[in-house]
């Protein structure tokens, strides 16, 4: 009966969204009345995880499952939520659970509600609080079905520290056919992604040309932060589509976002709109992203952003 | 090769979101709908496969006649025959179901959906699709070559993209990168003319019970106005950032 969250990791190490999920996990097992359990795959120390909630860990540990299969992944997902007769399983957002995770639903035979921002409203009947509209709304949802699917949006619930004394249990599961196999990854090492980011620099065409990121990738360095572009500048290829946020590009949900010479197309806002603090450095004081921002600077970004690293430096070396 | 590109009818981008009924309901006042943009990229590479390895193009849609002048335009960009499933889309489920059925009856090799609907954001349908029919299932696609039963697809992953080999049956949840904006076409006088002539079937739909239902709709709390700094008192933000925002 247990609620099953699937924790994860990467090289052995668990993502943020991992413990935001086991936090989710576990509001909705003390609603419920019930523990958490929760599922990880080649992960080395899973002892954190018992500080968010989680009362047990199934251990996968499988050179199989060493590069992520959505289906595989799905399957074994499935195969531990009947072992543990789970009414509610959670996943993350990230690229690879909402992959995974309309396949385990069919699995399941599980209703499924995505993008959810709240733990549930009420518990029978099951109902959840999500984005819709691209962030311009929310929906509340019931699913009607016995088994439950949640996919939690990223940096909404939040983490939380729940101690708990997590036992361990290995766990061998039989691994399905598949036919989709990897032949390759190319992730880009030792750079902070747009996804797990808390802080997200992004810069538009009022930057003039590619010559001139060297102050954005700067502020980034200085912030910790990830590096993101507006549709035009991608599409002119002054930066590469990975780094395009918007609604036809990458979502960004961090807890600061600070766009530099980005006018604020409603294409874009409603991509970056579920970032919790919005900065916006802008010529244009009629720009509408200065209505879609907390804080504003009107100016010339080639003015205002190297005073602004000079200012961060600054503060940050206090720190 | 025969193709079925999945369409969602969705409120254009630049819409005004209301809601009536007692926030029960979209309020389509008004509105203009317009082919997912997410699906747009991917009818575009299916007019690539149609022209140069002579694949059959259809399209389809799970909804009401209000749908039709959407699959028209998918039409008029150049697909072969459309056929849309008479009933009003309930739950990503309810809709997965329709499909299979319509991929089933049709003997299609290839689906191409996009990997989310900008109205619902569900991303849930190419997934539950593939579950059904047990295909083979790439999502958040931003390229795909087919040659024979064999196809190679990439896809983005959180920090960068990963390369998979896969084969026919297949379903794939697309964005953009499968082409480019400037890849996509704005039909022209003769694709609509043309458009006029081709099928548009409508199939009743399979028994399928929603899994899921929407109780109600809310808006965001409005947000208070930006609070600006001079542009000679750098400092004053990074005081906000730390101190009131408490994100630095």
């Amino acid at each position: 009966m247990s609620v099953l969250v699937y924790t994860e990791s990467e090289q052995g190490k668990f993502k943020k969204t991992a413990l935001e999920v086991a936090s989710y996990a576990k509001a909705v097992a003390d609603q419920m009345g019930t523990t958490v359990t929760a599922i990880t795959f080649n992960a080395e120390d899973t002892s954190i995880l018992g500080n968010h909630g989680v009362d047990k860990v199934l251990k996968v540990s499988n050179a199989q499952l060493e590069t992520f299969n959505a289906k595989s992944y799905a399957n074994v997902i499935a195969q531990a939520a009947n072992n543990e007769a789970s009414k509610v399983v959670i996943v993350s957002s990230s690229a690879d659970s909402k992959y995974l995770a309309p396949l385990l639903a069919i699995d399941l035979n599980a209703g499924f509600a995505s993008n959810v921002v709240e733990a549930p409203s009420s518990a029978s009947p099951f109902t959840v609080k999500r984005t819709a509209f691209t962030n311009k709304a929310f929906n509340l949802t019931t699913i009607n079905t016995d088994v439950k699917l949640v996919a939690v949006s990223k940096n909404a619930f939040g983490v939380k520290e729940n101690s708990s004394s997590a036992t361990t249990e290995d766990f061998s599961p039989s691994i399905p056919e598949n036919g989709v196999k990897v032949e390759s990854v190319d992730k880009v090492s030792g750079k902070v992604t747009i996804a797990d980011a808390e802080i997200v620099v992004s810069g538009g065409r009022g930057l003039k040309g590619p010559e001139n990121w060297g102050m954005i990738e700067e502020l980034a360095d200085v912030l910790g932060a990830a590096t993101a572009c507006s549709k035009p500048v991608s599409d002119l290829g002054w930066r590469p589509h990975s780094e395009h946020v918007g609604q036809t590009g990458k979502p960004v949900a961090s807890n600061l976002y600070i766009a530099i010479g980005i006018s604020g197309a409603i294409q874009h806002l409603a991509g970056i709109n579920a970032s919790k603090v919005k900065v916006v450095i802008n010529t244009d004081p009629e720009a509408p992203f200065f209505k879609a921002a907390d804080y504003g600077i009107v100016g010339d970004a080639f003015e205002v952003v190297p005073k602004l690293i000079e200012k961060l430096k600054a503060f940050k070396a206090q720190q | 090769m025969k193709i079925l590109v999945c369409i969602s009818h969705v409120p254009d981008t630049t819409s005004k979101i209301n809601f009536a009924e007692g926030d029960t309901k979209f309020d389509t006042n008004g509105v203009q709908f317009v082919i997912n943009p997410n699906d747009e990229f991917g009818l575009t590479r299916a007019m690539w496969f149609k022209e140069k390895q002579g694949a059959s193009v259809h399209v389809v849609n799970v909804g009401g006649p209000e749908t039709e002048p959407t699959l028209r335009k998918a039409l008029a960009i150049g697909a072969d025959g459309a056929i849309r499933v008479n009933t009003a889309a309930t739950d990503g489920f309810q809709v997965a179901k329709q499909l299979a059925k319509v991929v089933q009856d049709g003997g299609y090799d290839l689906v191409i959906a996009g990997r989310e609907s900008i109205d619902y954001n569900g991303g849930m349908v190419p997934g539950m699709l593939a579950g059904l029919l047990n295909a083979n299932f790439v999502n958040n696609c931003i390229s795909l070559e087919v040659e024979g039963t064999n196809a190679t697809a990439s896809r983005e992953i959180d920090g960068g993209k990963e390369t998979v080999s896969t084969s026919l049956p297949l379903v794939i949840g697309g964005q953009k990168g499968l082409v480019e904006e400037s890849d996509l076409r704005i039909p022209n006088m003769r694709g609509i003319m043309m458009a006029r002539q081709k099928p548009l079937n409508v199939l009743e739909p399979v028994d399928a019970n929603s899994e899921t239902s929407s109780v109600k709709f809310e808006k965001p709390a409005p947000r208070g106005a930006v609070k600006l700094v001079d542009a000679d008192n750098v400092e004053e933000l990074v005081n906000l950032l730390h101190n009131e925002a408490k994100v630095i």
